[in-house]
């Protein structure tokens, strides 16, 4: 099951490395939508830096459901996906091999996206490891239902509509959690009112990750 | 139809099938009748909430319905499903009725909690732990309704809602829990309160104990019928149409009279009236 992982993940980011979508265009649109966030809260830099973390997540949660498109439409063309079933790769490594691949990304677009609210919002950091913590286990956890999602909604002609409508809800926990623990990270915030909202993104991460090694195969074959 | 007559298409409703909805739909609307009847007329004005009260006996049997008995059924039929040794696509139109009929619910929980927290709390909509974990299960289920829209073998759609409906489940208590945590203001339980003793008493607590049997009939009312819609959709979808309307016309629905003469025809549509040309009136040119 690893080395499937290991294979399929490869496989997604080398496309991503050779494509360069995700670098020219989801990391361009996740800095437009801070942008964008900031025009909609005005000059008025306390409330920018207070409403820093919740716009973070926000960004992020759009940009993974790009991602999570990109991830899905590379496999759409040239039968990729039946070639995928038809190679007999452990169905758990290839959804947590297309899982990673999309949180590699993802990890990449939040260093963005957080020197993005530092450097425009004036987000004043206290405790680093928090914000490190709750952003890797957010990403496990947006990564997980996106891959999932991705794979229920692959081969429909509405997919692109479809996908946000079903994956964002599913994701609010995670936007709450990252949001209050990025809260507690920042100036203003109590750190000890982080610890709760990191276990409940390792739970939810837990639950979805255990849910797409156990039903990716199927899903597949319903796709 | 004897009782012994071999049932054919969902159309063929036994007796014993067609009684029993008609019971609970009677029920329905004479246990809502009474409600109304109490909830309006014969229970007094609280002494805090005055009129506002009335909501009460509405609201938290109509949440029941949505949150509990609805989505719970669907999360098991929908699990059932899944299950290889209890795959059927009962439980999938089972699954898709309950969900259809709990999104109504759903609606009007929030829709009922909002006219009564607007005089209440002085807002229309309050970020309530509560509120808030109903508004996001109202969402995630209209999502699973839009997958079923998708057009779509059965067995596949079935497969597919089945999945969206068991993430959308276990998502249900992680939304609660968050949401619990981020902020709460609505009142605690009335009747199932940790200590068992119900808060409010006489007339009030039998009405609303009435709401509750009221609505929990007209849902499952519902849920009975919808199920036999949706199986006569899968039905007519396999292209069985002519049969379909050549029995129904014999339980004397109002259809094309051309379509009981044609016993096994290919197609009753080409001979039906409404698909012949119209005659042209006379100076008229096409």
């Amino acid at each position: 099951m690893w080395r499937d992982t290991v294979l399929v993940a490869g496989k997604d980011l080398r496309i991503e490395a050779r494509s360069r979508v995700g670098m020219s265009q989801v990391a361009p649109f996740g800095v437009v939508a801070l942008v964008l966030f900031a025009f909609a809260l005005g000059p008025d830099r306390t409330t920018m830096a207070k409403g820093a973390p919740g716009l973070f997540w926000v960004a992020v949660l759009f940009c993974t459901v790009l991602a999570v498109q990109r991830s899905v439409s590379v496999e759409s063309v040239d039968g990729a996906r039946d070639g995928l079933r038809l190679s007999g790769l452990d169905p758990a490594g290839l959804f947590l091999g297309k899982a990673a691949a999309v949180a590699a990304q993802l990890v990449v677009l939040e260093v963005v996206l957080g020197v993005g609210v530092v450097l425009l919002f004036g987000a004043k950091v206290t405790v680093p490891w928090l914000i490190v913590v709750s952003s890797v286990l957010g990403t496990i956890g947006l990564a997980a239902t996106g891959t999932l999602y991705g794979a229920l909604s692959a081969g429909l002609r509405v997919r692109e509509t479809l996908l946000p409508f079903l994956f964002l809800p599913i994701a609010a926990p995670v936007l709450l959690a990252g949001t209050r623990v990025w809260q507690a990270a920042l100036v203003g915030g109590t750190p000890s009112d982080g610890s709760q909202w990191l276990r409940l993104l390792l739970v939810f991460d837990a639950i979805y990750v255990a849910l797409g090694v156990v039903v990716y195969g199927p899903i597949q074959e319903s796709a | 139809m004897s009782p012994n007559q071999v049932v054919h298409s969902p159309l063929d409703q036994t007796p014993r099938a067609r009684r029993t909805l008609r019971i609970i739909g009677i029920a329905a609307v004479v246990s809502t009748a009474f409600t109304v009847w109490l909830g309006l007329w014969v229970t007094p004005p609280d002494q805090v909430q005055g009129n506002l009260v009335r909501l009460v006996y509405i609201h938290p049997g109509v949440a029941w319905v949505a949150l509990y008995l609805a989505f719970g059924l669907a999360a098991v039929s929908s699990l059932l499903y899944l299950w290889p040794r209890t795959r059927s696509l009962f439980w999938d139109r089972l699954a898709a009725a309950a969900v259809e009929v709990g999104v109504v619910f759903n609606a009007c929980t929030l829709i009922s909690g909002s006219i009564w927290g607007k005089p209440t709390w002085g807002v229309w909509w309050a970020w309530d732990a509560r509120l808030t974990s109903t508004a996001v299960l109202l969402v995630l289920f209209l999502g699973y309704l839009a997958l079923r829209r998708v057009p779509a073998e059965p067995d596949v759609r079935a497969k597919r809602s089945a999945f969206v409906a068991l993430f959308a489940s276990v998502d249900v208590p992680i939304v609660h829990f968050s949401v619990l945590w981020w902020k709460t203001l609505h009142q605690g339980a009335t009747v199932l309160n940790p200590n068992l003793s119900p808060t409010i008493h006489g007339s009030m607590a039998w009405t609303l104990l009435l709401g509750f049997v009221a609505l929990t009939l007209v849902f499952v009312w519902m849920l009975l019928v919808r199920y036999r819609i949706g199986a006569l959709e899968d039905w007519l979808g396999r292209g069985e149409l002519n049969v379909a309307l050549l029995e129904r016309q014999a339980e004397g629905g109002h259809l094309p009279v051309v379509a009981s003469e044609l016993v096994g025809a290919e197609s009753v549509v080409e001979a039906t009236p409404e698909c012949e040309p119209e005659p042209v009136p006379e100076g008229v040119t096409r």
